[in-house]
C-alpha cells in the first residue's frame, strides 16, 4: 500500500505547549481513516497542519502522489456567517475554485455539476435559496456538495456530524462510503465509535501523542481508549522542555 | 407647478457651477464608496471605515503644515498615513494572536493622536475642521478629477477582484485551504478603503466620507439578501443622499457635508422601519405566519 500522506515526527504547539506531540504514521491511499480521541487530543490541529493552515516547524508532513492543493477540507463547525448574502448554488460553486480561481469564468459544465451535487446530497431545487434559510443539517449537506464539486482525491473532514441529526448523518456517511469506493483518500475526525467501525477501515487514536494507529478493530479497544483519556489530560503550566529524539521514528507506522 | 418643481429640484444646479461640481463630486464619491461600504458591512468591519478615516489624519496634517491647502499634497499625505496603518495593522494581525479590529484600533488611535498633536502645535483649529469636515461646495476641477479617478479605479479593481473579495469575506478558511491567497485580496481591499476616504475628505471631510460609505450599505442590508441587488440598492441610496443632501444644503443654507450624511441617515431610518428584510414596521403589524 502506498501512503497518501505521511507524518514524520510531527509536533504542533500553541505557545510552546504541544497539542500534537511527536506523531508519525501514514494515511494510506484510497482508504478511509478515522481520527479519534478525547477533546484536546490535537485531532483538529493535526488536520489543520496537513491542510497547511498551520506551519509545521517540527517534523514533516509528506504527500504521496497528490499535493496539499488536492485536499478538500471541511473545518469543524465552519466559521461561516450564514446571514451572508449568498445563494446555495453559489456556495456549492466555490468548490469549482481550482478551475475558476480568481478570475476564470464559471462554465455551464460547472453549474450543471453543482446542481448534480445538490441532488446527490438531497437538496434538489435548493440552488437559488439564500443560505440563511437553511437548517444546520441542510447547510452541512451544502458543504458536502461543495466537496463533491471540488472532486478532490484527498478529503479531510473535521467532526462533520457534530450537531447533525441521524438522517442527515446517515445520508452523508453514504457519500463517504461512495468516495471510498471511488478510490479517494478520506481522513475524518469523529467521536462516534459506531460510525468509525462501520465506515472507516483504519483508525488513529490520539491523545496529543499517537496512542494507536492501524486497523480499526485493533485500535478500538477498551484499554487503548482508557489510555487515551488519561494521556490527554496532562497539561502542565510549567512543563519542562522536551528533549526527545528529533529523528523520524517508525514505531507508530 | 412645474416651474416650482424645477426651481426646487434642478435650478440650483443649472444656475451655479459650484453646485454642479458638488453634485458630480458626490456622485463620483457615491460610486466608489457604496460598494466599498457594502463589503465592509459584509466582512463585519463596519467600524473599520471610521477607524481608517481617523488614521489618515496625520498624513493630511503633515501635508497641510508643509504645503498649505494643496489638494494633491493633502491626498498623498493622507494616502501614505492610511497605507502605513493598514500595513502595520495587517502585519500585527498576521504575526500575533491579536484580532484585526484590535490591531486597527491600536494603530488608528496612535495615528489620530499624532495628527491632533501636529495640527495643534503647527496648524490651527480651522485647518483641523477643514480636514475633518471638508467643503463639497469648494470642489474644483482638480478635486473632481481626483474623486472621479479614484471612483473609476475602485470600480475597476472591485470588478476584477469581485470573486476573491466575496469569498474571502464569506469563508476565509476555505480560501486559505484552497490556497486562494485571500490575504492579497484583503490588502487590496483595505487600500481601496483608504483611497476612497482620501477621495472623500476634500469633498465631505474624512468623518463625513465614512457616512456615505456605511449608511447606504447598512440600509441596503435591510432590503435584500442578494449581493448584486445589495450593490445596486446601496449605490442608489448613496446617489440619492448626495443629490437630496445638496438640495437641502442649498435651500436651507446649511453646511453640505452634514446635510448629505443626514439625508443618508434618513434613508437608514426609513430602511430600519420599512425594509423588507427585517424592517420594524412589519414586526409591529404582526402578520400571520405562512403555512410552510
Amino acid at each position: 500500500m502506498t501512503a497518501a500522506i505521511s507524518l514524520h515526527n510531527v509536533t504542533l504547539s500553541y505557545h510552546r505547549h504541544p497539542a500534537v506531540h511527536h506523531v508519525s504514521g501514514q494515511f494510506q491511499e484510497g482508504i478511509a481513516t478515522a481520527i479519534i480521541g478525547p477533546n484536546g487530543a490535537g485531532k483538529s490541529t493535526l488536520l489543520k497542519a496537513i491542510v497547511g493552515l498551520m506551519p509545521t516547524p517540527d517534523g514533516m508532513v509528506r504527500f504521496g502522489k497528490h499535493k496539499a492543493k488536492d485536499i478538500a477540507y471541511l473545518p469543524q463547525q465552519a466559521s461561516i456567517d450564514r446571514s451572508f448574502p449568498i445563494s446555495v448554488l453559489d456556495t456549492v460553486l466555490l468548490g469549482n475554485w481550482q478551475h475558476s480561481g480568481w478570475f476564470g469564468g464559471v462554465s455551464q459544465k460547472a453549474r450543471a455539476a453543482a446542481e448534480a451535487a445538490l441532488i446527490k446530497v438531497g437538496l434538489e431545487g435548493f440552488g437559488p435559496r439564500h443560505i440563511g434559510s437553511l437548517s444546520s443539517g441542510q447547510f452541512q449537506r451544502v458543504l458536502f456538495a461543495r466537496i463533491l464539486l471540488q472532486d478532490a482525491p484527498l478529503i479531510l473532514l473535521d467532526e462533520p456530524f457534530t450537531a447533525i441529526d441521524t438522517r442527515t448523518t446517515t445520508d452523508l456517511l453514504h457519500l463517504i462510503d461512495h468516495w471510498r469506493y471511488e478510490g479517494r483518500t478520506i481522513i475524518s475526525v469523529l467521536h462516534d465509535y459506531e460510525q468509525v467501525r462501520n465506515h472507516f477501515s483504519e483508525t488513529v487514536l490520539m491523545a496529543k501523542e499517537c496512542v494507536a494507529w492501524g486497523a480499526t478493530d485493533v485500535v478500538l479497544t477498551r484499554e487503548n481508549l482508557q489510555r487515551a483519556n488519561v494521556m490527554a489530560e496532562n497539561w502542565l503550566e510549567n512543563a519542562a522542555i522536551c528533549h526527545r529524539d528529533e529523528t523520524p521514528s517508525t514505531e507508530a507506522a | 407647478m412645474m416651474t416650482d418643481l424645477y426651481a426646487l429640484l434642478w435650478q440650483p444646479f443649472a444656475d451655479f457651477a459650484f453646485m454642479r461640481h458638488a453634485l458630480v463630486g458626490c456622485f463620483a464619491l457615491a460610486l466608489g464608496c457604496a460598494p466599498i461600504g457594502l463589503l465592509l458591512v459584509l466582512r463585519r468591519m463596519s467600524l473599520m471605515g471610521d477607524a481608517m478615516s481617523h488614521a489618515i489624519l496625520p498624513g493630511a496634517a503633515i501635508a497641510f503644515i508643509a504645503y498649505g491647502l494643496s489638494l494633491v499634497a493633502l491626498s498623498i499625505g493622507g494616502l501614505i498615513a492610511g497605507l502605513v496603518v493598514v500595513l502595520l495593522a495587517g502585519a500585527v494581525t498576521r504575526l500575533t494572536e491579536l484580532k484585526e479590529d484590535a490591531s486597527f484600533a491600536a494603530f488608528y488611535l496612535l495615528s489620530l493622536a499624532t495628527g491632533v498633536l501636529l495640527v495643534s502645535k503647527w496648524g490651527s483649529n480651522v485647518d483641523l475642521m477643514h480636514i475633518l469636515f471638508g467643503t463639497v461646495l469648494a470642489v474644483d476641477d482638480a478635486a473632481l478629477l481626483l474623486v472621479a479617478g479614484i471612483a473609476t479605479f475602485t470600480l475597476t479593481v472591485l470588478a476584477i477582484f469581485y470573486r476573491p473579495l466575496v469569498i474571502e469575506s464569506f469563508d476565509p478558511e476555505f480560501m486559505r485551504a484552497v490556497g486562494g491567497r485571500g490575504a492579497l485580496a484583503h490588502f487590496a481591499f483595505l487600500i481601496l478603503v483608504v483611497l476612497n476616504l482620501v477621495a472623500g475628505f476634500q469633498a465631505l471631510g474624512t468623518l463625513m466620507a465614512v457616512g456615505l460609505m456605511m449608511l447606504p450599505a447598512t440600509s441596503a442590508r435591510l432590503w435584500t439578501d442578494n449581493l448584486p441587488k445589495l450593490c445596486v440598492a446601496a449605490l442608489v441610496l448613496a446617489l440619492l443622499s448626495g443629490y437630496i443632501g445638496l438640495l437641502i444644503s442649498y435651500h436651507g443654507n446649511l453646511p453640505s457635508g452634514p446635510s448629505i450624511i443626514l439625508t443618508a441617515g434618513l434613508g437608514y431610518i426609513g430602511s430600519l422601519l420599512f425594509g423588507s428584510r427585517g424592517g420594524l414596521v412589519w414586526r409591529l403589524l404582526k402578520l400571520r405566519h405562512l403555512e410552510a
